[in-house]
């Protein structure tokens, strides 16, 4: 089978693929918060990596923490101060562009020097 | 290879595969409207995974919270700021791009190096499976009382900021006269504060 090619693959998941996973998700979301020009992609990619670290916390809470499983809890309070977060940085974002009438990152350099 | 493994190996794969193309779409397509709906996809196949994760109180929290009200209030946003703009071309964007590409390249590397080579402790103690939100809700009223109280008043404290941020000084009525406003004279008449022009002026 082709499965015999990645040993462990076949009996359950192993862990490390959750974490692979969560290190693609995160440094895609870096990539993105570098790279954005339009300041919504930069919240977004901030939720990207958000996401990354909190499937990180729940491979963990599950494959080394089974029974008390404070990796869901710590989940649970990043999923909120998440929305907490987006609510407010899109606030920021509305007062900004009413007043500066853009969007682009590169423009918003007013306490640059 | 029993049924249920063979059904967690193909979900895993499909999940993973909407997972890796879709942050890559949010990151790389150039339309954002479509970035905001891929994120939706994104945010989705996370809570999927969740729920191959034996968590399925915090998958429908992911759910709810993630794609009910956090992409909502993304695709709002872009609604709210959606104008269409010349970005003005930047000196070295392609050689930016690189870099950070490479950065973000090595610490992927380094990520999945300490992934693999760490002697993680396992196999470690069975999972709870469906009693996962009674342990949740055991945490979140004894050991973790006080962050879940700060918590609320975190939402509170965000809440408040985001109504004054984002509300406009408009009165719907004139504080002199007493007489009702007209709305449309104000959205003509306001002025951007901090464009360009005003910032070189006041530069010295």
């Amino acid at each position: 089978m082709t499965l015999a090619l990645l040993p462990g693959l076949g009996e359950t998941i192993p862990l490390q693929a959750y974490l692979a996973l969560a290190a693609v998700l995160f440094c895609t979301g870096v990539w993105g918060l570098i790279n954005s020009r339009n300041a919504v992609r930069v919240l977004m990619s901030i939720e990207l990596m958000l996401n990354a670290v909190n499937l990180n916390l729940m491979a963990f809470s599950n494959y080394l923490d089974g029974q008390l499983i404070r990796g869901q809890v710590f989940a649970i309070f990043v999923i909120t101060v998440a929305a907490a977060e987006a609510a407010v940085g899109l606030a920021i974002l509305l007062s900004l562009y009413r007043n500066r009438e853009t969007v682009d990152m590169e423009r918003f350099n007013l306490l640059r020097w | 290879m029993t049924i249920a493994s063979t059904t967690q190996l193909i979900c895993i794969l499909v999940l993973s595969a909407t997972l890796v193309l879709g942050s890559l779409g949010v990151v790389l397509l150039p339309n954002i409207v479509y970035s905001a709906f891929l994120l939706g996809g994104v945010f989705l196949s996370v809570a999927g995974l969740y729920l191959l994760l034996n968590a399925s109180f915090v998958a429908a929290a992911q759910v709810l919270v993630y794609v009910g009200a956090v992409n909502v209030l993304i695709l709002f946003a872009i609604m709210l700021v959606n104008k269409k703009e010349d970005l003005s071309a930047i000196p070295g964007l392609a050689v930016r791009k690189l870099l950070s590409g490479l950065v973000c390249g090595g610490l992927f590397a380094l990520l999945v190096r300490v992934a693999f080579t760490t002697p993680w402790a396992l196999p470690g103690p069975l999972p709870v499976g469906e009693e996962a939100t009674i342990r949740i809700g055991e945490h979140l009223f004894s050991d973790y009382l006080l962050p879940f109280e700060l918590a609320s008043v975190l939402l509170l404290m965000a809440m408040i900021g985001a109504i004054v941020l984002a509300r406009r000084d408009v009165f719907s009525s004139d504080v002199i006269t007493g007489e009702p406003v007209d709305q449309n004279l104000i959205e003509k008449a306001r002025t951007p504060l901090l464009l360009e022009k005003s910032t070189l002026e006041t530069t010295p």
